[in-house]
């Protein structure tokens, strides 16, 4: 074998407390090592031209750079070796940069790991072998989960771009958290007016099919051939025929249950369409309070329904399809201010939090977009908000910062100015955060245009005194207490990640953080992907996020999604696990461990269980190799006997001591 | 038959003498034995932990090391104050460096194995509530009840780790069990202003004006309390109060444990009404008389 070695300076990044010349020159006396040479930006492009004209003219049969991380770089040189012709897994990085000159001062101690790292890599090479990636096709069809906004502009785009997108929404209506907003931030303009066409667009496109009222049930598969279950859940109205009259809405005469989609602050019929723009606009009923479901006497909505829709037998219904790709929008929940017991725990009416102050300024709210006080029905003069209410609080487990609470703070204070002229409202905030565009503007106009008071503390108890409310709380800027009596106090609640999200991620094979908010593949420059190939995000179930960046990754997602589906073929990465079946005892252990599914049991020819690995679902994540009791599996690229050789590389006195 | 080693407090001595006697009685109505503490020392009180963390840690820990010597790992005082004092000192020696200072002091070595809880704590936890009901014998039925803990009864949460600090219920439970309607009290933490009676007369008519003032909000005949200090500021300055914020409060101020015993059927020498600076009649009052046995 002839290998070519290149020590990479990265500027003053390594060589400075590198010695890379004398690097290179150890390199030289590996065994199989024919050239070896220090260069200062390997992954420049007259880099790469260097080790391309070198492996040409020496002839080489396979290359070790060291230099970053592999993460940054790996696929990068893999590139560069196929250009001169090498097969690229005859490629071997070593990283001499986060792993030696960015964490060790000595330049003598960091050159000689340097070297010793660089003979791992060469070990290892001398044992590489060519490895072929499988192509297979791709089904044409993108699922999204989630209907928020988020999601409908990854599906639009998708459909835009030509691909047939399923739409799978838990609610009964897609729109998400921004259907239930009255204005958004920083233009004060109509969520609803904006949302609202793209809502339709959804219902409309024809190449989007939209199951409301569903959920994933079931995923199987690999990136361009997934195989998706959908348990689509009774709604006991058969939607084909429901035409959205709303006459079975207006007859039900069960409203025992809190209106969801106007977070509580009214009572729902048990047949209901959530709102006027729902899409779909169809009734549902809710079996738990309907009382011809649960008490088998009523059923006036079947009589009154024209069409007859009303279908009391219903059951929930399974539906399969295949897809090549899939966005996750799922989104955000809000955080539940009844762990907060100094704020009330709920028992005080008049404190109510952002998202139910949004249904009351909303026109199309439960009070027709007069602000009133839930207790009385007072107009409310002095309105206390208070900021980071489940943001930036460890003692509830919610260390992060929401990022939109400071902003919807901000344009609910304006729209309190717009609604009731003569109130006053109070803002108790930690710190302003509003870096996007125009958003620092907005917040200076809430406070000087609008008046709001902003105070700079947080507040420590909110307590009944009369029909009013007294807020107390540290004005930090003055040093003082302050105590402010409120008629309505609302909380900015913060965001914390949607329910069923982990469950959901663990079908997906999409890890949580510790919070249940989905870990792209890379947090600056893979923020759509995950690291599962074919899996994407958008939106809220990332992280927090306001409206325009839902929006941006939506989009961003899409872009990906298209990018995937429009080559013809896709490739496998080779390297995975292989079973060796004249080893393999049929023991099951590693089908058991393998966190991808990937490997299956089949017979030989004479009906023994054996392993076998799914090249396309296997990730290569190698946790089957030290399952395997037999030594049966071994991973493509890292087998045993490679990694092996490098810790020969590292420590080869010891080893040959103990052997002798 | 619960058995436990028992710190009354210098002030259960003289000023809430009839917290003292009622706890007493009502424990061993309710089948709690209490075990005085031998030869026990003040704690140290307020003023001790300002001075010296090690001294203040000492006066707590000598009683600490008498309840080991009796063989018993359990303690229970009426007072919060006192309590907070014999769980900081416990906390405190945690540390081998910190718990050699003050053995130093000490005339018979404290391990610091020892548990302090309230009295409160201790009628919570070990007392099955259906037990405290089925010894009623005149329910407080009719009265109106505000419940106030005081600031250092459950915090800080870390150290006291019983009840929820914000909006505890124990007593409010014991309370309910008895009979009586529990007011929603929004104020039960907030601080009555505590020891600045003698040095700032003034933060203590703000403060337990405010709590007074609260509890009239919301309809009450009469304050609970677990607390010598919270007890005092709120009853034997009522008058001052009423003077300095030109009030008219008149609201009796019991201890818990004074109601349970009456709720028990108690004889009233042992529950020391008498003692109360706010007349506590027109709100016992209030509580209906118990029909006549059948
Ligand atoms: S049958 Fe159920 S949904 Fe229909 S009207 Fe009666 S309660 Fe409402
Ligand atoms: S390498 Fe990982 S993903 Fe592949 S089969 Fe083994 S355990 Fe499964």
């Amino acid at each position: 074998m002839r290998i070519g070695v290149f020590i990479c300076h990265c500027g003053s990044n390594i060589a400075g407390t590198v010695d890379c010349p004398s690097v290179a020159a150890t390199a030289l006396t590996y065994p199989d090592v024919v050239f070896s040479t220090d260069t200062m930006y390997a992954c420049s492009e007259p880099g790469q031209d260097a080790i391309i004209q070198a492996i040409k003219e020496k002839n080489l049969d396979g290359v070790v750079v060291a230099s970053c991380t592999p993460r940054m770089h790996e696929p990068t040189f893999r590139r560069t070796v196929e250009r001169a012709g090498l097969n690229r897994y005859m490629f071997e990085m070593a990283n001499i940069r986060e792993h030696v000159s960015w964490i060790g001062k000595s330049k003598d101690l960091n050159t000689g790991k340097a070297a010793e790292l660089v003979r791992m890599a060469v070990e290892k090479l001398r044992r590489d072998k060519p490895l072929i990636p499988k192509r297979f096709e791709t089904v044409k069809r993108v699922l999204v989960i989630g209907g928020g906004v988020a999601g409908i502009q990854a599906a639009l785009d998708c459909a835009d771009g030509g691909q047939e997108v399923i739409m799978v929404e838990r609610e009964q209506t897609i729109g998400g958290k921004m259907a239930k907003l009255d204005k958004t931030f920083p233009t004060v303009d109509c969520s609803s007016c904006v949302l609202g066409p793209k809502m339709v667009d959804i219902a409309q496109h024809p190449n989007i099919t939209l199951y409301a009222c569903s959920e994933i049930e079931a995923v199987g598969g690999y990136v361009g051939n997934f195989q998706i279950t959908i348990r689509k859940k009774a709604t006991y109205v058969n939607w084909k025929d429901c035409t959205g009259c709303g006459l079975c809405v207006e007859k039900c005469p069960s409203r025992k249950l809190p209106d969801k989609f106007n977070e509580g602050l009214c009572n729902a019929p048990s047949i209901n369409i959530p709102f006027p723009q729902a899409i779909p606009k169809k009734a549902a009923i809710n079996a738990e309070s309907c009382l011809m479901l649960t008490k088998g006497k009523c059923g006036l909505c079947a009589k009154v329904c024209p069409v007859k829709c009303i279908d009391f037998e219903q059951k929930d219904e399974l539906i399969n399809v295949d897809v090549g790709a899939i966005v996750v929008a799922t989104g955000y929940d809000l955080f539940d201010w009844h762990k907060y017991p100094q704020y009330g725990e709920g028992r005080y009416p008049d404190v109510v939090t952002s998202m139910q102050y949004e249904r009351m300024l909303s026109a199309s709210g439960p009070t027709g977009g007069h602000v009133k006080r839930p207790s009385d029905g007072k107009e409310p003069k002095n309105v206390v908000f208070i900021q980071c209410v489940g943001s930036r609080d460890k003692s509830v487990d919610r260390p992060y910062c929401s990022g939109f609470c400071c902003m919807y703070t901000a344009k609910q204070t304006i729209l309190t100015k717009d609604h009731i002229p003569d109130s006053q409202s109070y803002v108790f905030y930690m710190d302003i955060r509003s870096p996007g565009k125009l958003y620092d503007e907005f917040v200076r106009r809430a406070m000087e245009e609008y008046g709001a008071q902003y105070v700079r503390g947080r507040v420590s108890m909110i307590y009944p005194k009369g029909d009013k409310l007294i807020v107390r709380g540290a004005d930090t800027l003055a040093g003082t207490q302050v105590e402010v009596p409120a008629d309505l106090v609302v909380l900015a609640v913060g965001a914390e990640s949607a329910k069923g999200a982990v469950q959901l991620g663990e079908k997906l094979r999409v890890a949580p953080d510790q919070y249940g908010f989905f870990v792209e593949s890379h947090p600056k420059l893979k923020p759509v992907e995950t690291n599962t190939a074919g899996v994407f995000l958008a939106g809220a179930c990332q992280g927090p996020k306001d409206i325009p960046a839902s929006v941006s990754q939506g989009s961003a997602a899409a872009s990906k999604v298209l990018g995937l589906l429009s080559k013809k073929e896709l490739e496998s990465d080779p390297a995975v696990s292989r079973v060796n079946p004249a080893r393999c005892v049929g023991c099951g252990k590693c089908i058991q461990t393998c966190p991808f599914g990937a490997i299956k049991e089949v017979q030989d020819r004479f009906g023994n269980p054996k392993a076998e690995v799914i090249d396309t679902v296997c990730q290569g994540c190698g946790i089957c190799t030290v399952t395997c009791p037999q030594g049966a599996i071994q991973l493509e690229h890292f087998t045993d006997n490679q990694i092996l050789a490098e810790v020969i590389a590292l420590c080869p006195p010891k080893m040959f001591a103990n052997y002798e | 038959m619960f058995k436990i080693a028992y710190y009354p407090g210098c002030s259960g001595q003289g000023t809430s003498l009839e917290y003292d006697m009622s706890t007493r009685a009502v424990c061993k109505a309710l089948d709690v034995e209490l075990v005085e503490i031998p030869d026990w020392s003040c704690c140290g009180s307020s003023p001790a932990h300002t001075v010296n963390h090690v001294l203040s840690a000492a006066l707590s820990a000598r009683n600490l090391a008498q309840v080991e010597v009796m063989g018993m790992d359990k303690v229970t005082t009426p007072c919060p104050s006192c309590l907070t004092n014999l769980r900081t000192a416990a906390h405190k020696m945690e540390s081998p460096e910190f718990r050699g200072k003050v053995n130093a002091l000490l005339d018979v070595p404290c391990n610091g194995n020892v548990d302090a809880q309230s009295v409160l704590q201790v009628l919570a936890e070990n007392v099955d509530p259906e037990l405290i009901k089925s010894k009623v014998v005149r329910p407080l039925t009719g009265i109106k009840i505000a419940c106030y803990y005081g600031c250092i009864m459950n915090r800080p949460p870390e150290l006291m780790r019983f009840d929820h600090h914000e909006n505890p219920m124990a007593m409010d439970n014991l309370m309910i069990a008895l009979g009586a309607e529990v007011v929603p009290f929004p104020l039960k933490v907030e601080c009555c202003g505590a020891s600045y009676g003698i040095p700032r007369g003034d933060i203590v008519m703000r403060l337990s004006g405010k709590l007074l003032d609260a509890g009239r909000d919301v309809g009450a005949d009469a304050f609970v309390t677990a607390c010598p200090l919270c007890q005092m500021n709120l009853d034997l300055r009522q008058g001052q109060i009423n003077r300095a914020l030109h009030e008219k409060f008149r609201i009796p101020v019991f201890y818990y444990t004074q109601l349970l015993g009456y709720a028990l059927g108690l004889d009233r020498a042992v529950l020391g009404f008498e003692k109360l600076c706010v007349d506590p009649r027109l709100a016992l009052g209030k509580i209906k008389q118990p029909a006549q046995a059948r």
